[in-house]
């Protein structure tokens, strides 16, 4: 009488947690898994995406790739996008140091910051191919400082990309932020307390205590950005379209499959820029050892 | 983008083309051959039959609705009903790997249209409707007719009377050059832009491209592009010349990488604009925006290319979209009744002042400057459409797509360095050599 409930107890116990991920992991097979392997697949056809018929050309399209240099041109774009997740991390960086210190509005300027990364980035777009557009906010706003609002941002490549690059960081530095001030205010007060009473300044108690405290943090954004700077699409997309070199990888592999009909090799391109995400990432776990923070 | 999550963007991406790649090419399994017939007797065919349309404008205000209720009064049996797609091609592309894809709808372009007969149950012999539609060549494979377009269009530039009035130009151009004088006149003696070129929306650029054997007055100039190693040797260089000399001599709009296409409509009806290249389907928009922002709707005209053969203007009669029977469609003699009640009875093309499918149809209201200005009329031969079509997207040079387009602004504006015979002479390269790889 005793042992047969408990038996259904160990059977129930077994088979809970596997109901409970039923749906998260039915959805995951879905809709990632299955795509990635039917990916794969169309790499290495020469299908249209619309077509019936498609014939297995085995590795052509990854050898049409390769053999072009001007398809990898377009990474020379993510170098502005690089050198803007520089500038992003060391501005978020700055924003949750000064925000976990007790600052007058803490809260108000925490919503602030991180406010733009809720927007959705098509809307983002639109709202700054207003900013930018001639004699709009932009131009407004530098007008009211005696500078002349004359200038077409997005007009040349330069200041295309710039501009672009700089709507990027507005967007994404509140995560960067969030992630660093969490990872800051899990350092112990007590620690803080102890690096005042000693005397240090402001400066010392981030270069001793915070950096070393949230490395991890840190390595993590990093791999984050550069993953991120080479499959930018939706910005650009919506606002230039890729147009006075703007093209992004994504943006490029999109045409590939949309413009031109070509899915197969638009498939390979997709392939090939989750490789190198894959690789940027190893190497930098490789160089960069995620070693456990250690606050002595 | 800076900092999205890890490979998630790359997954994101393998699901777009996924989602565009469907269940995989599950549609299309019949062997094409059936044919989709117009029922003999209105009265006895019935079934409710689903009608794909780009047209969500029409959708919303009701007008389709009332065309669907005037069908009905010649088919009683027949139920039509509506569904609109914002980014029609990307969508309807997908569906067509299922094959459920409508009863009607608009061939999209990205159709390869070797693959018609696999799609769309054919209308019938080319042979037959050739002699009362226009644009047939454009679906034709085999002999065998797949879609009939809604309407067609006429090329030419969208302006506005009054300011090219205002600036002393009374006559159209007959040369590129007297184009741009025209546009010089206009800027130097009114506020208006005299040149708009939509380059951030981008697709009013394609319209150049249809301009296509305007300059030469040749019906045959798409076909020959088939058998052309330069397709930049005739016509196109023209016109692509034209567009470039313009931003060149500053005559468009100072900054075009944020124009806006809604907006410059207004901005033409009211004579903020003077000139834009559009096709006569968009004279009704235009004079509809006047209309609304209180102008004189009797100002905007259309004028030809600024190119004579023999003494006349040309302009290329191009379709739209056409309307074709999807072959797993249950009710195609329905469907069938529906693209010809469309294209002959409901004046569809009239109310747009579009121009009719059928050859007896007169030009619309909208062409009358026209017809009074004797303007030759010369439907675009499109029989070799599928041969342009594919060295156009193995070469991905995009005769049809804005990207090129903007690379000429771009050149000629100073954003980037180069000239105009260079970059044709790229693209004409990359066209010889995919015209080598897709053979004849």
């Amino acid at each position: 009488m005793r042992t047969a409930p408990a038996r259904k107890h160990t059977w129930r116990r077994q088979v809970t947690p596997w109901l409970f991920l039923a749906a998260p992991l039915a959805l995951l097979v879905t809709f990632t898994y299955v795509p990635v392997a039917s990916l794969i697949d169309y790499s290495f056809t020469d299908w249209d995406g619309v077509s019936p018929t498609r014939s297995y050309v085995g590795a052509e399209n990854y050898t049409e790739l390769f053999t072009d240099a001007d398809r990898f041109q377009v990474f020379f774009v993510s170098v502005y996008y690089l050198v803007a997740s520089a500038v992003q991390i060391v501005l978020a960086l700055y924003f949750a140091v000064i925000l976990s210190f007790s600052t007058r509005f803490r809260n108000l300027f925490k919503g602030i910051l991180f406010f733009p990364y809720l927007i959705n980035g098509v809307a983002i777009g639109f709202v700054f191919l207003y900013f930018f557009q001639d004699g709009g906010t932009l131009d407004s706003v530098l007008g009211l400082f005696g500078y002349e609002g004359d200038r077409a941002w997005l007009g040349s490549p330069e200041s295309a990309n710039t501009s672009l690059a700089a709507v990027s960081v507005w967007r994404y530095m509140g995560l960067n932020f969030v992630l660093f001030l969490g990872a800051i205010q899990s350092i112990p007060g007590e620690q803080y307390e102890a690096a005042e009473l000693d005397g240090a300044s402001r400066w010392q108690q981030f270069r001793y205590l915070i950096a070393p405290g949230i490395k991890p943090v840190i390595s993590l954004t990093v791999i984050l950005s550069v993953s991120g700077s080479l499959s930018v699409f939706e910005i650009p997309y919506i606002m230039t379209g890729g147009a006075t070199d703007t093209q992004t990888f994504v943006i490029q592999t999109v045409k590939l499959a949309f413009q031109f009909n070509k899915t197969g090799l638009a498939s390979a391109s997709a392939i090939v820029l989750l490789a190198l995400v894959l690789l940027v990432t190893w190497l930098q776990r490789r160089l960069v050892p995620d070693e456990k923070a250690e606050l002595t | 983008m800076v900092s999205r999550t890890k490979p998630a963007a790359a997954l994101l991406l393998a699901g777009a083309l996924l989602a565009a790649a469907g269940c995989s090419g599950g549609g299309g399994t019949a062997g094409g051959g059936e044919e989709a017939k117009p029922p003999s007797d209105p009265k006895s065919v019935s079934g409710d039959i689903t009608v794909l349309t780009n047209r969500s404008d029409l959708v919303q205000n009701g007008t389709m609705k009332k065309y669907a209720a005037e069908f009905r009064k010649t088919y009683p049996k027949v139920k039509v009903e509506f569904e609109t797609a914002t980014d029609y091609e990307g969508e309807i592309k997908t569906r067509m790997n299922t094959e459920d894809y409508g009863d009607v709808l608009l061939i999209p372009n990205t159709v390869s249209k070797g693959d018609y007969p696999k799609f769309f149950a054919s209308l019938g012999p080319e042979k037959d409707l050739v002699k009362t539609h226009r644009f047939t060549d454009k679906t034709e494979v085999k002999g065998k007719v797949y879609g009939i377009a809604t309407f067609g269009a006429a090329t030419g530039f969208v302006y506005n009377k009054a300011v090219w009035k205002k600036a002393g130009v009374t006559d159209w151009p007959k040369t590129p050059d007297a184009f741009i004088a025209a546009l010089k006149k206009i800027k130097s003696k009114t506020g208006a832009t005299p040149y708009y070129t939509n380059f951030k929306d981008g697709w009013p650029l394609t319209n150049w491209t249809n301009f296509l054997g305007s300059p030469t007055c040749d019906a045959q100039a798409n076909n020959k592009l088939a058998a052309s190693d330069d397709p930049w040797q005739g016509s196109l260089k023209t016109v692509d010349t034209l567009l470039h000399d313009i931003v060149k001599n500053k005559v468009s709009e100072k900054d075009p990488t944020t124009t806006n296409w809604e907006k410059s409509k207004g901005q033409l009806a009211k004579g903020d604009i003077a000139t834009m290249a559009l096709g006569s389907w968009a004279i009704s928009q235009i004079q509809a925006a006047a209309k609304q922002a209180g102008a004189n709707p009797d100002d905007i005209g259309f004028l030809p290319f600024p190119a004579q053969s023999d003494g006349k203007f040309c302009s290329m009669l191009i379709p739209d979209y056409q309307q074709a029977v999807n072959i797993h469609s249950e009710h195609k003699e329905a469907a069938r009744a529906w693209i010809d009640w469309m294209a002959e009875k409901s004046g569809y093309a009239q109310t747009e002042q579009a121009v009719s499918v059928l050859k007896k149809d007169p030009m619309p209201a909208a062409l009358k400057d026209y017809t009074a200005g004797g303007v030759r009329y010369v439907p675009l031969s499109n029989a070799k459409f599928e041969q342009v079509s594919a060295i156009d997207n193995a070469s991905e040079v995009g005769l049809n797509k804005q990207d090129y387009r903007q690379r000429v602004i771009d050149l000629a504006r100073g954003a980037k360095s180069g000239s105009l015979t260079a970059l044709l002479d790229e693209l004409a390269g990359k066209w010889a050599d995919a015209r080598g790889e897709v053979g004849p």
